[in-house]
């Protein structure tokens, strides 16, 4: 299995590509700053948010089952599903209910983890995505490599080419407004067409028992407006506790995910419309598990607002795709161990833990200081190459035994110094790219005891 | 004021100009220096690849050699975060929670401690600083660009009292360098990449050197400064503090 060491290594082959893909991101990371810099109390508002988080996973069994008694007072259909299959067949039961073969969905990281489209099209459905970007990963046969921004590893002219083929614009013109006109005639067709829309859901208010979604093309209303069935997809995570939350995260999401100061829709579905029917399928999928773990449960406290995508380091230059996961960078690679550790053991140790991602998460989720923690239990649940155990065995010794540390040093630099072709070859992978540092004759402690401890 | 120098193994072995200078500034204010001759590391390597638990015995042998001192002073910001966030003794926990109390890395040890006000030192170059990861948001020696916070900078407010030496702004304030321990070899590729941007943002704007709390980042953006042929050297922020 390739790992994101293997494939940021694919990735970074065109350095042109990865620069571009690169400031893309930085650019992002700063309208975020700009948008948060705007707002005095930003801190304490990522403070209220983290509490009330806290409190929502404290109190999750309670909030859900408040949530779905009033749901189902205002006459949305509830359903629990355990895991992904749980959750892909209770929808696949719905849409064959009412005939439907062609259904449309907005954007939905959880359908994504759950891997719905593959499963529907086994089932003889065609399913839509209508988030523009989520579009054109899918006409392009892929998976979204950024959870708000799906396709932004995609160049704009590569969008023209893939329009001309699959929407039959001018070949050649990669002018965004007539990609875009393209794409809102084609969907405009299956929006008409759609008998069940699915859509996901940003908050549900328990209180209420109303779900919030967030976009910013109007897509996911379309839909379920003109579809005869709305479905709404949901972790049992997204839930808080009362309608005045809301404003708390409306202010930070946005800001966090894009610098807007909030989507340009953040819609309200409260009960379905005279002859509609809506559903909600609120999923667990390893969530429960996750809030088992004390040292892992408030990754559960995410919105998904992939601030931490574009501030990290690491996966401006590597990419999404080398996280080989639904949800890519720092917060994917703490939440896809807990889905299935021997698959994602790679990703807690794609990161250098340099704490950008914690600083700008708005939830204050410790994200780099649960990469180091997951690296423990991985290594002590065994999922590390032997290897690199024995290495890192033999370091341990080395660097907790004064005499042989001192011994291995001096031999080190004697080495660098005399018989420089044993380090700078192909086979250090520091060489590769960089020079070796010099080797000094003597180590501070020969100078010290030298010049220092002898005039004592 | 009996303080205690940790040295960390790399600076040990590779960078003793590190080192000594970091002592020569320590003595020039009044402290009275033990240098532990049995030190080795910190345990950190081990502890970041995901196995803290073969640390152990570094934990011990550096309980041993830095308890009953009044401070300790380490010139890497990434070592002395190690050890204030994992140290332990089994044998000591007290002499253990004290090291960790009193562990301080060399520039918040100058500023914050021995409120140094004047240098006597002269540097009459341009040059860009990196602000080590660890030691900026872990032990939050500036502040963190990501907050919406007052600004600050220890190694820089110590800089500034530098005769001739002349601070750069650079486009990208504070992002690693993707030097990250075993990090730079397992992920060579990305590892590599963010050194050569960190380098370049610096190139751009004409330093003659980089310097920082830390000298593995520091070893590392050398090492892709050397292979690029640049005249462009790093220097820690000890050798500076103490140049004449």
């Amino acid at each position: 299995m390739l790992t994101h060491a293997d494939l940021s290594e694919k990735f970074n082959a065109d350095e042109p590509r990865v620069d571009w893909h690169d400031e893309t991101l930085w650019w992002v990371r700063q309208k975020r700053d700009h948008a948060a810099k705007q707002i005095p109390e930003w801190e304490e508002l990522r403070e209220l948010a983290s509490v009330i988080k806290n409190n929502v996973l404290s109190n999750l069994s309670g909030y859900l089952v408040e949530f779905e008694k009033r749901a189902t007072e205002n006459g949305v259909t509830v359903h629990w599903a355990s895991d992904a299959e749980e959750h892909n067949r209770i929808l696949l039961q719905i849409i064959q209910q009412h005939g439907a073969t062609s259904i449309v969905k907005s954007k939905s990281m959880l359908t994504e983890e759950c891997h719905l489209n593959p499963f529907l099209a086994e089932n003889g459905i065609d399913v839509v995505d209508t988030d523009l970007g989520e579009r054109i990963v899918q006409l392009a046969d892929e998976a979204p490599s950024h959870i708000v921004l799906p396709c932004i590893h995609w160049k704009k002219e590569e969008i023209g080419e893939l329009f001309h083929q699959h929407l039959g614009t001018p070949k050649g013109n990669a002018d965004p407004v007539l990609l875009t006109r393209a794409a809102r005639a084609h969907l405009r067709e299956k929006f008409l067409a759609a008998k069940v829309a699915i859509t996901g859901a940003n908050f549900a208010i328990a209180e209420t028992g109303e779900f919030v979604v967030c976009t910013n093309e109007g897509n996911a209303d379309m839909g379920a407006h003109l579809a005869d069935v709305h479905i709404a997809c949901m972790g049992i995570e997204k839930i808080i506790p009362e309608r005045k939350h809301l404003g708390v995260f409306l202010r930070l999401l946005a800001r966090s995910a894009t610098g807007q100061p909030i989507t340009t829709y953040s819609s309200h579905f409260n009960r379905p419309a005279h002859g509609q029917e809506m559903h909600i399928v609120l999923v667990d999928n390893g969530r429960s598990r996750q809030l088992g773990r004390s040292d892992f449960r408030n990754s559960l406290k995410c919105i998904r607002c992939a601030a931490c995508f574009n501030t990290c380091p690491v996966y401006r230059r590597s990419g999404g795709h080398s996280y080989h996961t639904a949800i890519a960078g720092p917060i994917g690679s703490i939440l896809a161990p807990n889905l299935d550790m021997r698959n994602y053991a790679d990703l807690p140790f794609a990161s250098t833990l340099c704490g950008s991602c914690t600083n700008v998460c708005p939830v204050k989720i410790d994200i780099h200081q649960q990469l180091y923690k997951w690296r423990q239990v991985l290594v002590n649940e065994g999922y590390v190459e032997p290897g690199k155990k024995m290495a890192i065995k033999s370091m341990a010794k080395v660097l907790s035994s004064p005499g042989i540390f001192r011994k291995a040093g001096r031999l080190g630099r004697w080495i660098l110094r005399r018989l420089p072709f044993l380090t700078n070859n192909r086979w250090n992978p520091w060489f590769k790219q960089r020079e070796m540092p010099e080797a000094p004759k003597q180590s501070f402690r020969d100078w010290y005891i030298r010049n220092k401890k002898s005039k004592q | 004021m009996v303080t205690g120098l940790f040295i960390p193994c790399y600076i040990d072995q590779f960078y003793p100009e590190v080192a000594m200078h970091t002592m020569q500034l320590l003595e020039k204010y009044g402290c009275e220096v033990v240098y532990p001759l049995n030190q080795t590391c910190c345990g950190q390597p081990m502890a970041n690849s995901g196995f803290e638990y073969l640390t152990e015995k570094s934990n011990e042998l550096f309980t041993k050699n830095f308890s009953g001192l009044d401070y300790i002073v380490c010139p890497s910001g990434s070592c002395t975060l190690h050890i204030k966030e994992h140290l332990h003794s089994s044998k000591d926990e007290t002499a253990a929670q004290k090291i960790r109390h009193n562990i301080y890395e060399l520039s918040e040890f100058l500023t914050d401690i021995l409120q140094v006000t004047e240098l006597h030192a002269s540097f009459n170059h341009r040059v860009g600083i990196h602000q080590s990861c660890h030691g900026l948001r872990g032990l939050m020696l500036s502040q963190m660009s990501e907050l919406v916070a007052t600004p600050f900078s220890k190694p820089v407010q110590l800089l500034k009292m530098v005769k001739g030496l002349e601070i750069v702004n650079l486009n990208r304030a504070d992002e690693c360098c993707g030097f990250g321990g075993t990090f730079c070899v397992t992920e060579e590729a990305v590892s590599v990449k963010m050194g050569k941007d960190r380098v370049e943002d610096h190139l751009r704007q004409q330093v003659e050197f980089i310097t920082g709390v830390d000298m593995s980042c520091l070893m590392h953006m050398d090492g892709i400064l050397k292979r690029m042929k640049s005249n462009v050297r790093v220097k820690h922020i000890a050798e500076i503090l103490n140049s004449n």
